[in-house]
């Protein structure tokens, strides 16, 4: 391939623009690598850098503005063999700041040009993050109230594993942009260039003085030896490949018949810690192994170590539609948090409901009938409560019966933990 | 006889995996966070990809570029994500992007209640894009729905090209229930129509369908841009070519809307009154219809898995004989609006409930019984 520069298209940058000694240089560094068409994408974004996948004979992807290193990575991941190379403005830099700072983390083998005129040429010379404070530009005084970035130094920090910067106007520009594309790994190549139709007009820019910018700041010399790192799809694939077993969905066979299956509602009032989600779960099991239907909602705080943890679950033997609860058959109230969280249920419970309250646990007036369990003379620690309730419950034969608890522990734990969970069981049974 | 157990998070994922899907970017966000953790767990085993978006923006936008790369993919949010996803719908909507898009919806506006159901979105996931463009919008109401949809979801998305919403809850995705999931007929797969021809415009197209489809990094080079382009992928200012592409855009799904409409009807014979609800309310709209048929006032139900494309046609010929339309919502009204204007000339009742909790039966049965 000679060139891949679209002659059906040749670019429209306005004249004098460093874009368009890019666009050549990019299109020289793919010749002499020796790349092909169709295993080349260019990824670009708003403005008019993102005119750049217009002019070339290669696969294109061009999307919404600073959204470019998103498209990349998806690509790449996809499709490791695609060499991507994603041409950005300073604008697109500037709004998509967290994808930048994001793929220089991740190490993604892409190549980021990032085409740096200093203004949004394509919307009227605004500012933007890379304008110098002094500049002369379209946004009134905004830009004096404010510092350019350096997304070199940022990337480093960032962990790039490759930083460069050159002028647009450099006769090395291809070679130095061949060396990034090669680079295994996140590699960034800053190029400062003018742009003719905007910020030259009233800001003293010439190749001359981008050279004595590039001196002026710290030397970017590519490879980032201290960020050096396997590349991340390849470290991706190898630590997803270790996860071997695809999980299989939990189905629960039915072991036992029901003389008078009913339907039935059941609550349980606890805090985290208590294992309350666990052992709403095992009433389910139990139900499902007892030819039930089951459904479970659970209720905790977001900061998951603290405050209440309340479990709502229904066994019935029909379809079970509307999943609230109407009047449940047991209540457990196992702490004062979960208690307060639905305060409002007890004066509304009904006369046949059973609520097992422990000892330290005060609860609301209630209709329903209310059995006291002072776990700690048994010996039976807190996250051991509500366990220990679903023995109750198994004992007088409400909700669950002794048979469904048994078959459900077992088949939600190993033996070690179902013997241990059958000890404390024993100790209210 | 056995049943599964799992939320209606984890039913998703299953449904994708099932329908294929090889690709999820996403960002953790109560309460569709779970179909993340699940997806991680079952794709990596089955040579899938899996990962982490720095925020919403960047996992749409992973998603676009894998679903141009071929992969099947899939993505879940909630609420605040949707917001965020909103710029790169707009892009797979204009430029025919396939994906499937899991909104497992919490009580809005804005963060609102990360724990706290609601159908907050109905109204967003069609209009949030820039165009107007229609959208396809299927409503799961138990666990046993959001597995199946989500394989009927994947097929909508390679047929049509688009993505297509999952309008979940948080009270189906975060709720643990039991169903027959060998009982479950999963839809045949489909796949996306690829290019057999010789000279591929990326967007050439019959006028009523989705262009056939070639990857980005084949053998023949293919150009996708969020910009308003003709058949050849290149941004366009011709009136004519865009119009034709806009056109078009509508066409290929509302001249197939009839084939999109998935409802589920209870009609009873002698009713008077059909109840129309979608999604997690449609459980206890049926609570309600039992009890109101045991006090001798039995009415029929209407309950909507397509949401959009409206189905016109099934509500028109559903309420043809009723006198009576009550419309429930968990939220103020975002529907009904819809079925007052297809069915003109009804008389079209509304109740919605917008707290955090859902819709007891009771309420739907003052609903009816208040006419
Ligand atoms: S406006 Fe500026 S960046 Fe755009 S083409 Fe003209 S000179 Fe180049």
């Amino acid at each position: 391939m000679t060139s891949f520069l679209n002659k059906n298209r040749p670019p429209v940058f306005c004249p004098g623009c460093t874009h368009d000694r890019i666009t050549k240089g990019l299109d020289k560094t793919m010749v002499d690598l020796g790349f092909r068409a169709d295993n080349t994408v260019i990824v670009t974004d708003i403005g008019c850098s993102g005119l750049f996948d217009t002019f070339f004979n290669v696969h294109a992807l061009h999307g919404v503005h600073g959204r470019a290193l998103t498209y990349a990575a998806g690509l790449k991941l996809a499709d490791p063999s695609l060499n991507v190379i994603v041409t950005m403005g300073d604008g697109g830099l500037g709004i998509g700041g967290a994808h930048v700072l994001a793929a220089c983390r991740k190490n993604l083998d892409l190549t980021l040009i990032i085409l740096n005129n200093f203004n949004f040429g394509m919307t009227g010379g605004q500012y933007s993050a890379t304008t110098p404070t002094d500049a002369i530009v379209g946004s009134e005084f905004l830009n004096q109230a404010e510092i350019p970035i350096d997304i070199c130094r940022v990337a480093k920090a960032a962990g790039a594993t490759y930083v460069s910067r050159i002028s647009g106007h450099d006769a090395g520009l291809s070679d130095e942009l061949g060396r990034a594309i090669q680079h295994k790994g996140f590699s960034v190549v800053e190029t400062l260039g003018m742009c003719t139709g905007r910020y030259t007009k009233k800001n003293q820019l010439t190749p001359k003085v981008i050279d004595s910018m590039i001196e002026e700041m710290p030397r970017e010399g590519g490879v980032v030896e201290e960020n050096m790192r396997p590349e991340y799809g390849e470290r991706y694939r190898a630590l997803a490949e270790e996860k071997g077993k695809f999980p299989e969905p939990l189905i629960i066979e039915k072991t036992y018949e029901l003389k008078d299956p009913k339907r039935q509602e059941m609550v349980i009032l606890g805090s985290a810690g208590m294992r309350i989600v666990t052992a709403g779960d095992i009433v389910c099991y139990a139900g499902i192994a007892a030819g039930l239907n089951a459904s479970i909602k659970n209720d905790y705080n977001i900061t998951v170590l603290r405050g209440q943890s309340v479990s709502e679950i229904l066994l019935s033997p029909e379809k079970i539609t509307y999943t609230g609860l109407e009047s449940p058959a047991v209540v457990l109230a196992l702490s004062d948090e979960g208690v307060q969280r639905r305060q409002k249920i007890f004066a509304n419970l009904s006369a046949d409901t059973f609520v097992l309250k422990e000892a330290s646990v005060t609860i609301p007036d209630t209709p329903a009938q209310v059995e006291e369990i002072d776990f700690k003379p048994l010996k039976i620690r807190k996250p051991d409560w509500a366990l220990a309730s679903l023995g109750i419950l198994a004992k007088k034969e409400l909700v669950i019966t002794r048979d469904m608890l048994e078959s459900a522990l077992k088949s939600r734990f190993n033996d070690k933990v179902y013997n241990l969970a059958m000890e404390t069981i024993n100790k209210v049974a | 006889m056995a049943l599964a157990f799992m939320e209606g998070n984890e039913a998703v994922a299953r449904g994708a995996m099932a329908a294929g899907c090889n690709f999820f970017a996403g960002y953790p966000i109560t309460p569709a966070t779970t179909i993340f953790n699940n997806m991680l767990k079952m794709l990596p085993p089955k040579g899938g990809i899996c990962v982490q978006g720095e925020d919403e923006i960047a996992s749409m936008g992973y998603c676009i570029g894998a679903a141009m790369a071929g992969k099947k993919v899939l993505t879940a949010t909630s609420g605040p994500g949707i917001s965020l996803y909103s710029e790169h719908i707009s892009f797979a909507i204009g430029s025919e992007i396939p994906m499937v898009i899991a909104d497992v919806q919490r009580l809005g506006p804005s963060t609102g209640s990360a724990t706290r159901g609601a159908d907050s979105d109905i109204q967003f996931l069609r209009w949030g894009s820039t165009s107007g463009v229609p959208v396809i919008v299927l409503a799961p109401k138990d666990v046993r729905d959001c597995y199946w949809l989500t394989v009927q979801a994947f097929n909508y998305a390679e047929r049509f090209r688009c993505p297509v919403f999952i309008a979940s809850n948080k009270e189906i995705g975060m709720t643990k229930e039991s169903f027959d999931l060998d009982a479950v007929q999963l839809p045949e797969l489909m796949e996306r129509t690829q290019f057999k021809g010789e000279a591929f415009l990326p967007f050439e197209a019959e006028p009523d369908k989705a262009p056939p489809f070639l990857p980005i990094g084949g053998k023949t080079l293919v150009r996708q841009t969020s910009s308003t382009h003709g058949p050849d992928g290149y941004i366009t200012i011709d009136p004519n070519t865009i119009a034709d592409c806009q056109e078009r855009l509508r066409k290929k799904i509302h001249a197939h809307r009839e084939e999109i409409s998935l409802v589920e009807e209870n009609m009873v014979p002698g009713t008077d009154t059909l109840v129309i609800s979608y999604g997690i309310t449609s459980r206890a709209v049926e609570d309600a219809a039992a009890a109101l048929a045991e006090k001798g006032r039995p009415v029929s139900t209407l309950s909507l898995k397509t949401l959009w494309p409206v189905p016109e046609q099934v509500l028109i010929r559903a309420a043809e004989r009723f006198s009576r339309i009550v419309v429930i919502e968990m939220n103020l009204g975002q529907y009904v609006n819809d079925i007052r204007r297809i069915l003109q000339g009804k008389q079209v009742d509304f109740y919605g409930q917008m707290n955090g909790v859902l819709i007891p039966p009771v309420k739907i049965m003052e609903a009816i019984e208040n006419d």
